[in-house]
């Protein structure tokens, strides 16, 4: 039996008298994509959001790579290895696509406190920030303002950031989301490409990509897990398909 | 169509790096040639304008470091300006009495050593203040610094030793080498090539990895969070490299005026400094110096027709807001430039 990469055991956090997410424990094995569905209010969001340290959780614990990181702010996190992408893009609006990316890299290599080198003439910087790029499709609008690009095309920025931090587990909050279905494929296939050397927990709406992404899936409704299986057997699970499959069309 | 836009994109940044080193070599021998045209054209208080802007262009840069790039709207930035001002009026003040400040240390008359001491001054001041104000954010870290400047605006009023309220003067301009300092040309002279060094120096930091990073606390500090950086403690260095600008122009200021009062930390300095990155245009290099060159510009030919002059410059900052993105100094860089600038 593998160790979990993470492992979330009894996840509390509520808002007023509403528990968006109620005794929530779930785990994500090295290596998988670990796919989270559930209907609009189930506690999706605000998951991911006190994985990644932006909300405090009410109770419970989070244990990843062995240690408990309740107490470490967001950039610790990032630090030991989490990344996100977030639903509505969160992104540095001013700076070109190029200059999005190599500041991650520029985080995940070590303290910024330099203050004489050009930041945006250093090689290592660029390269790695353009192979980012290149990743998800955008290697031609390194240069564009993010305030001009497309929807989509900030989605998958966001994408590139992420993976710019070179994260041991990523977490996906609806990459797909407003994506055209050219640009949902080529989503689709990049995160295809990362199985394996990438941990992923991903939230996402659109079935078909989660059920030819996931190894595993986990069903949360009113705020708890009420399913974790592989794909194929979620989709047969009659409390999964009463709670949320049921209502779409997959 | 992406490679065209690509194209204009790149011909836009060229365009603009061109005219902004044109603008630079012009702005340079404007400089260099003020103190003779001033003396030919037989106005020779032009030099004295002229070195005014000088130092409050320094002073306004080092403003807009926090204010423009990190977008720490800091209410209170005289209180650093007026700090490093006293360091030079305070070791003038203990040269001249012969007794030591505190007892054991001694004063100077030396620009050399008084400017690095008003500098470290006041960025110790700015190390202090800024650690407990950038625990607070938008209106509570604008109200905070304003406190805070006025806390240090009346710990000098009260300090009757060097005056109080009446200030203190400082006889002599600090020596620098052989210069005559005394002289206001010469002096004009040592304030710009100050103000070149300084300008060279922060366009080298806010094109740095650290200035990147204050560029993006502007934008989203989630973002940064996101990727790892936690964003504090670059918020507060940022806020004592502002602070020891403003302690070098205060420096500047001291020894340009031959005196020192509280009237230098008062907020509507603060308010100034303000305007004028604004006017000229914030998280630029140069909006600092145009805007600068406006504000006592405008205050000098202004109270030559009327004692109201601040009810012509009022409108004229609202024309300023409303129809120009980014202050004065857009209307000469190239659409889609200010984001490389």
């Amino acid at each position: 039996m593998l160790e979990p990469l993470l492992r979330i055991d009894n996840l509390t956090k509520r808002f007023g008298s509403l528990a968006a997410n109620d005794g929530l424990s779930l785990d994500v094995l090295p290596g998988e994509v670990h796919a989270v569905i559930g209907p609009n209010g189930a506690g999706k969001t605000t998951l991911i959001s006190q994985l990644f340290g932006e909300l405090a959780p009410d109770a419970g614990s989070i244990v990843f790579a062995g240690r408990d990181i309740g107490p470490l702010a967001t950039a610790e996190r990032v630090r030991i290895g989490l990344a996100r992408s977030f639903q509505v893009t969160e992104l540095l609006p001013d700076y070109s696509a190029v200059d999005n990316v190599a500041l991650a890299v520029q985080a995940r290599i070590g303290h910024s406190f330099r203050f004489w080198a050009n930041a945006r003439a250093d090689p290592l910087l660029r390269e790695q920030a353009l192979q980012a790029l290149r990743r998800v499709g955008l290697e031609d609008r390194g240069d564009v303002a993010v305030s001009e690009m497309s929807h989509g095309e900030q989605k998958q920025l966001e994408l590139a950031i992420a993976l710019a931090a070179k994260p041991r587990l990523l977490l996906l909050d609806e990459p797909m989301a407003g994506l055209g279905t050219t640009e949902s494929a080529a989503t689709v296939a990049l995160l295809e490409s990362l199985k394996g050397a990438t941990t992923i927990l991903l939230v996402e709406h659109d079935m078909d990509a989660v059920f030819a992404l996931a190894d595993r899936v986990s069903v949360l409704a009113n705020g708890r897990c009420i399913a974790t299986g592989a794909a194929a057997d979620v989709r047969s699970d009659p409390a999964a398909r009463q709670a949320y499959l049921g209502e779409g069309s997959a | 169509m992406l490679q065209a836009d690509g194209a204009i994109a790149a011909k836009a940044f060229k365009r603009t790096g061109a005219l902004r080193a044109a603008g630079i070599v012009a702005l340079a021998c404007g400089a260099l040639a003020l103190p003779f045209a001033a003396t030919a054209i037989g106005d020779p208080a032009l030099i004295s304008l002229a070195t005014r802007i000088v130092i409050y262009a320094i002073a306004a840069a080092s403003l807009n470091l926090i204010l423009g790039y990190g977008g720490l709207v800091s209410f209170g930035h005289a209180a650093y300006f007026g700090v490093g001002a006293y360091a030079v009026g305070i070791l003038y003040f203990h040269f001249h009495e012969a007794a030591p400040f505190l007892g054991f240390i001694p004063g100077t008359n030396r620009l050399l050593i008084a400017v690095p001491v008003a500098v470290a001054t006041s960025a110790i001041f700015a190390l202090v203040l800024g650690a407990l104000s950038l625990r607070t954010a938008g209106l509570q870290f604008i109200m905070i610094t304003l406190a805070f400047a006025q806390m240090v605006f009346f710990l000098f009023v009260s300090l009757k030793y060097y005056g109080g309220d009446d200030g203190l003067i400082v006889r002599r301009r600090d020596v620098l080498l052989d210069f005559d300092m005394a002289d206001d040309t010469t002096f004009y002279f040592v304030c710009l090539a100050v103000a070149a060094a300084y300008f060279f120096v922060f366009w080298r930091v806010v094109e740095s990895r650290f200035g990147l990073v204050l560029g993006g606390i502007r934008q989203n500090e989630r973002r940064l969070a996101a990727i790892g950086i936690s964003t504090y403690r670059y918020k507060l260095v940022a806020f004592v490299i502002a602070g020891a600008g403003a302690g070098l122009a205060g420096a500047l200021m001291a020894n340009f005026a031959k005196f020192v009062s509280p009237d230098l930390l008062h907020w509507s300095q603060s308010g100034d400094l303000m305007i004028m990155v604004i006017l000229g245009g914030s998280a630029t290099l140069f909006g600092p110096l145009i805007g600068a060159g406006m504000l006592i510009g405008l205050e000098t030919v202004l109270t030559g027709w009327t004692e109201h002059w601040q009810a012509v410059l009022g409108p004229l900052l609202i024309l300023v807001a409303l129809f120009t993105r980014g202050g004065v100094v857009s209307l000469f860089t190239a659409p889609g430039g200010a984001s490389h600038a």
